[in-house]
């Protein structure tokens, strides 16, 4: 039981990074209705710039939560200029052709990104220097650490901090407005230009967010990070319902615990067939299983027409 | 208005990130030598380096190809003559990126530039694929590091290594695991490669012939970064040793994520580990680990301390795993060269089985299959902050000094 706990317990956290990455693919999709590739190597920049900064400063006289700070300002800083230049440069030209054009260059934006991230942090893994000491806490029998239950709560944080922003203030009004209808919420008097601007700059930081809590669960980085982190969060965005703030964070913890589980018994399930190397196959086995009964996910709504 | 100004503060930030950038890059590749080139110019005879160069794994290929860099220049600086003509040897590197499908493509790369010898691969993946293309344009390969007895059991007359392969590496683990730490319980994970899984299977086979219980057997990938799951199924079968065929990048995290979780168990890997970037990346949980790596330890190697001053004076960086062996490779060719008199492949190829040499790494001479005879294995323990030697085992050399059993354990990767 102790053991069953423990994987619940991984998974969630794992879920919560999935749903942290995920909330950035799914508020770009909500209004732009583009699948934004470029959103995991964003979260990868900011995950190797907070590195940077810390391995900087690491060891020093400066106290490690204002390390953590300058890490988080500098990675928030770097992410959201890299955010808002990819939408300026690569998305705002295509934005009346047809949608195969913006994907496109939405692959060929996260491409440059690892290569240009290869040439700045080289190919190799950075290790975190140990700035951190994550206090082990005991609950019958399985184990977790302040900050896993930190990285949890955030992601349930920043999905009602959201949720509360969209439905309450005037630039939540804004996006929303801009995701039914751009040309009406132009007539009105929205600058939709700035709407979308500012759509990507909080994504972009939300990303730097999950970068630094990325580096500091797993103490590493790597320019190729972002990859299959981004593919696991765009998967948990669909399967929670694409464009939908909560579906984000449902389909994330959704996925994260379905891994770990996955991981954890496949292979006694299987009779040893299928090792524990298998489970992104449940992943997406659910997925597909969702998809067929609700293509628009879990807690979509039916997709409207320009989808 | 605003929009230009978000357009110009991005631009300048990222220019500013790239910039910075290029302050920190890789360390610079090796300059080539500037040579005065003789009055009669000397026939330009080629050798093959293939490794990672980029990749996770770009550490321990550059290491590589930097010791055979070394070799070239040294017989190079010394003059080599065979049949009456000066030889001027030079480096063809290329780089494998760890890949299996990438290794046939540098092969054939290699092949079609008319290299005469091959030093590589590092990755028994991508030297197992790579050895057929060899073998079919007859050039000779020693690789310093595959360690998968798959690679030289393929019926090929082109394959060698200068290191001992898993049929030694993995029961010479065990056996020692089995005699110091008497775990009655044991885990074990591979990363799904051919050199992770075939470690693992030898040292699961012997361990458990040697009457210790194995409690899980899992896999992970090369690319993964999250083993808690994996982990967490692990503790829960209690084992007193974990462990783990693979490479740095997986072990590192997977030491640090059995502290996190709790697990008390001794951690313990094959030659992939037992590097400073395992100690980088495991932090404070490297404390303890062990490794077996083919060979003696670098201090201990008869040609060793002159070796690593003269790496060192030439690269800048320590030796980090597998150049010495990449050293001796392009000695033992040249050798054969000599001896044959010729520097055709067809020709000096039967003379490298005929090796006898002492080398950096110590004497060498193959078997009939291509192996290293007598290949010695370290075993090695992480000592507040570093590898420390722990034993040095030399299976098969005197007999019975350690009763291995490499066919039984051998069985599920021959085929």
């Amino acid at each position: 039981m102790d053991i069953f706990l423990q994987q619940i317990i991984n998974g969630l956290v794992l879920g919560s990074i999935y749903a942290l990455v995920a909330l950035g693919y799914t508020m770009v999709y909500g209004i732009l209705g583009l699948i934004n590739f470029a959103h995991g190597d964003i979260v990868m920049v900011g995950a190797l710039t907070a590195l940077s900064v810390i391995a900087g400063l690491a060891g020093g006289a400066v106290p490690a939560p204002l390390i953590l700070a300058l890490a988080l300002f500098a990675a928030i800083l770097v992410c959201v200029a890299l955010g808002v230049s990819i939408e300026r440069v690569a998305y705002r030209p295509l934005r009346r052709a047809p949608r195969l054009a913006p994907l496109i260059t939405a692959i060929g934006v996260s491409i440059l990104i690892q290569y240009t991230a290869a040439l700045i942090w080289s190919k190799q893994y950075i290790a975190l220097p140990e700035i951190i000491h994550p206090t082990q806490f005991t609950l019958a029998g399985a184990s977790f650490t302040d900050l896993q239950l930190f990285i949890f709560l955030l992601a349930c944080g920043v999905m009602a901090g959201l949720l509360w922003f969209l439905k309450h203030t005037r630039l939540g009004k804004a996006m929303r407005a801009s995701e039914q209808s751009p040309d009406v919420a132009g007539l009105m008097g929205i600058d939709v230009n700035r709407v979308i601007a500012f759509t990507f700059l909080l994504g972009s930081a939300l990303g730097a967010v999950a970068g630094l809590m990325v580096v500091l669960y797993y103490g590493i980085g790597h320019y190729f990070m972002g990859y299959m982190l981004g593919l696991k969060a765009f998967t948990a965005a669909v399967l929670g319902g694409i464009g939908k703030v909560n579906g984000a964070v449902l389909g994330g913890l959704l996925l994260g615990l379905i891994e770990s589980l996955a991981s954890g018994y496949i292979g006694d399930l299987t009779g040893g067939v299928l090792g524990s190397n298998y489970r992104d196959i449940f992943a997406f086995l659910v997925l597909v299983v969702v998809l067929v009964f609700r293509p628009s996910g879990l807690i979509g709504e039916r997709a409207a027409d320009r989808a | 208005m605003n929009r230009t100004r978000y357009l110009a503060t991005g631009l300048f930030l990222v220019a500013a990130l790239l910039m910075q950038g290029c302050g920190k890059e890789e360390p610079p590749k090796p300059a080539p030598k500037a040579e005065v080139p003789p009055p009669p110019a000397p026939t330009v005879v080629k050798i093959g380096s293939a490794a990672p160069i980029t990749g996770p794994q770009a550490h321990i290929g550059v290491d590589i190809r930097n010791g055979t860099q070394l070799a070239v220049d040294d017989i190079n600086a010394a003059g080599l003559t065979i049949d009456g003509k000066k030889i001027k040897l030079e480096l063809v590197a290329e780089d494998d990126e760890a890949n299996p499908t990438k290794a046939t493509t540098v092969a054939q790369k290699l092949v079609d530039s008319k290299v005469v010898a091959v030093v590589g691969h590092f990755n028994s993946g991508a030297s197992i694929p790579a050895s057929k293309i060899y073998s079919d344009a007859g050039i000779p390969q020693i690789s310093p590091s595959s360690t998968n007895p798959k690679y030289t059991q393929q019926g090929f007359k082109t394959t060698f290594r200068v290191v001992a392969n898993d049929d030694q590496q993995g029961p010479v683990g065990a056996k020692f695991a089995l005699q110091k730490l008497k775990p009655k319980t044991i885990a074990v994970i591979d990363d799904s490669t051919a050199y992770g899984q075939g470690i693992a299977d030898t040292f699961e086979a012997t361990a458990k012939a040697g009457g210790a219980k194995i409690v899980a057997r899992e896999h992970t990938t090369d690319k993964d970064t999250d083993f808690k799951a994996i982990l967490t199924k692990i503790k829960g079968r209690k084992p007193e040793l974990v462990f783990f065929g693979g490479i740095d990048p997986q072990a590192g995290p997977i030491a640090r994520q059995m502290a996190e979780l709790g697990i008390k168990a001794k951690f313990m890997g094959g030659d992939g580990i037992q590097t400073q970037n395992f100690i980088k990346l495991a932090g404070n949980a490297a404390e303890g680990a062990m490794a077996s790596m083919p060979g003696l330890p670098k201090d201990q190697m008869p040609g060793g301390a002159k070796f690593l001053e003269k790496f060192k004076a030439r690269f800048n960086a320590e030796v980090e795993l597998y150049a010495p062996m990449g050293y001796d490779a392009v000695f033992v060719f040249v050798e054969a060269m000599k001896r044959a008199n010729s520097t055709d492949p067809a020709k000096f190829l039967p003379e490298i089985g005929k090796t006898d040499y002492k080398g950096v790494i110590g004497p060498i001479a193959f078997d009939d299959k291509g192996d290293l005879r007598n290949g010695p294995i370290t075993i090695y323990v992480v000592k507040d902050g570093k590898w420390d030697t722990l034993e040095v085992v030399t299976p098969g050399g005197p007999p019975a000094a350690v009763p291995a059993e490499p066919a039984k354990a051998a069985e599920p990767v021959k085929k």
